[in-house]
């Protein structure tokens, strides 16, 4: 009992008290250079994930192998084989995102969340957890995103997932598309999530 | 004139991180004090000049004649890892006072996406050759120090500002970064 609770707490500590983005600061090259839609930022969210989820899973499965001087280098290693695995998919079956994402899908491998999570959660924990904890991360990181992602396609493009909701012609922020939007729309979400993570708190 | 053009967009109007949103973590990680930014910049001058000219070559004698292009991300990531841990060593080493300087900046560089985002980038230049490369990462290592500092220089004003309790800490720093890019958005259209 005590056990599925602490992977229950494991899970939704990524996804609302240490998330990726909004409170970690991690990975956040992504989190502002793909998100000009909505659909870009859930790409990026889910291709992080698939990443984080494989490189957990084996670097808790080879973690007694690896002596501990070599560990990142093993590490990045592990990474950037799933990082090429995805690249390939990504280009064969959906080349539209993968030249939306363009230069941040090989990125992925310097993602200081996928590096930070193997290190200090993968590399000392079991299996089960480290899956776990991957999954946590991995959702908090693509909602952080897609919820950037769609503020900024709503405030600049006036549609959300390529549904337009205002008239072709219509005037919109787009601002919020340009590379200044990506800043100041995720200074607010933060300040909205920091304000309500601290009222629940209470 | 090219190398004029690379200069210029590359510092101004495509800078590295208010652009094209590479090596943002450590924008934000070493930018609390002006001189820490300062060393930082240094040692990222240094190593992604050095980077980009290995990888380069590494693609073009290597990776393109063998069919093997796919492994960029892979050889290119061990490259310059190793290539980090190598320059720390010889620092260390050859010039004390610059490792001093250097120093602790260096480990942090490994995951610094703009190193290898650079190195990947100039390998789709237009014409791309060596020297043109190498004074492209150089550019953007400028680019980069420009904007580093510049940044550092505002939060030491903020360190006094009265904010909203919320704003305060990562808020705020990303909002002035928005500024500070929307700034730089006035130099659009000048390449």
């Amino acid at each position: 009992m005590a056990e599925a609770l602490n992977q229950k707490q494991n899970f939704f500590k990524g996804i609302i008290k240490e998330n990726p983005v909004f409170v970690m600061l991690l990975g956040m090259c992504p989190a502002l250079g793909v998100t000009s839609s909505a659909f870009n930022g859930l790409g990026m969210g889910v291709a992080t994930l698939f990443v984080l989820l494989m490189s957990n899973i084996v670097v808790s499965l080879i973690k007694k192998q690896i002596p501990s001087k070599v560990r990142i280098p093993a590490f990045i290693i592990v990474i950037a084989s799933f990082v090429t695995i995805v690249e390939m998919v990504l280009e064969a079956f959906i080349p539209f995102l993968y030249e939306q994402l363009g230069i941040f899908i090989p990125l992925i491998v310097v993602n200081c969340l996928i590096l930070g999570r193997a290190e200090a959660f993968a590399s000392k924990n079991n299996l089960w957890s480290s899956i776990v904890d991957a999954l946590g991360m991995g959702i908090g990181f693509t909602i952080a995103l897609t919820a950037l992602g769609a503020v900024r396609e709503i405030l600049g493009n006036g549609s959300i997932f390529d549904f337009k909701f205002i008239a072709e012609d219509a005037n919109t922020f787009i601002l919020f598309i340009l590379p200044p939007g990506a800043f100041i729309a995720l200074a607010y979400l933060a300040y909205l999530f920091n304000k309500i993570s601290t009222k629940t708190a209470n | 004139m090219d190398y004029i053009l690379i200069l210029i967009s590359a510092v101004f109007v495509n800078n590295i991180i208010l652009a094209q949103f590479l090596g943002i973590c450590p924008f934000f990680g070493v930018s609390n004090k002006v001189s820490t930014s300062v060393g930082m910049s240094g040692a990222v001058l240094f190593v992604m000049t050095i980077a980009t000219l290995a990888t380069f070559l590494l693609h073009q004698y290597v990776l393109v004649p063998a069919g093997l292009d796919y492994l960029r991300t892979i050889t290119f990531i061990l490259v310059i890892a190793s290539l980090v841990q190598m320059v720390e060593i010889m620092l260390k080493k050859v010039s004390p006072p610059l490792y001093q300087a250097l120093g602790v900046f260096l480990p942090l560089i490994t995951t610094n996406c703009a190193v290898l985002g650079v190195a990947i980038l100039a390998l789709g230049l237009e014409n791309v050759s060596l020297l043109k490369a190498v004074f492209f990462a150089i550019s953007h290592s400028v680019g980069f120090a420009l904007a580093l500092i510049l940044f550092a220089s505002l939060r030491e004003h903020l360190e006094l500002a009265n904010l909203p309790k919320g704003m305060k800490g990562v808020p705020i720093n990303l909002l002035v970064a928005g500024l500070l890019s929307l700034a730089f958005l006035g130099f659009t259209g000048l390449v």
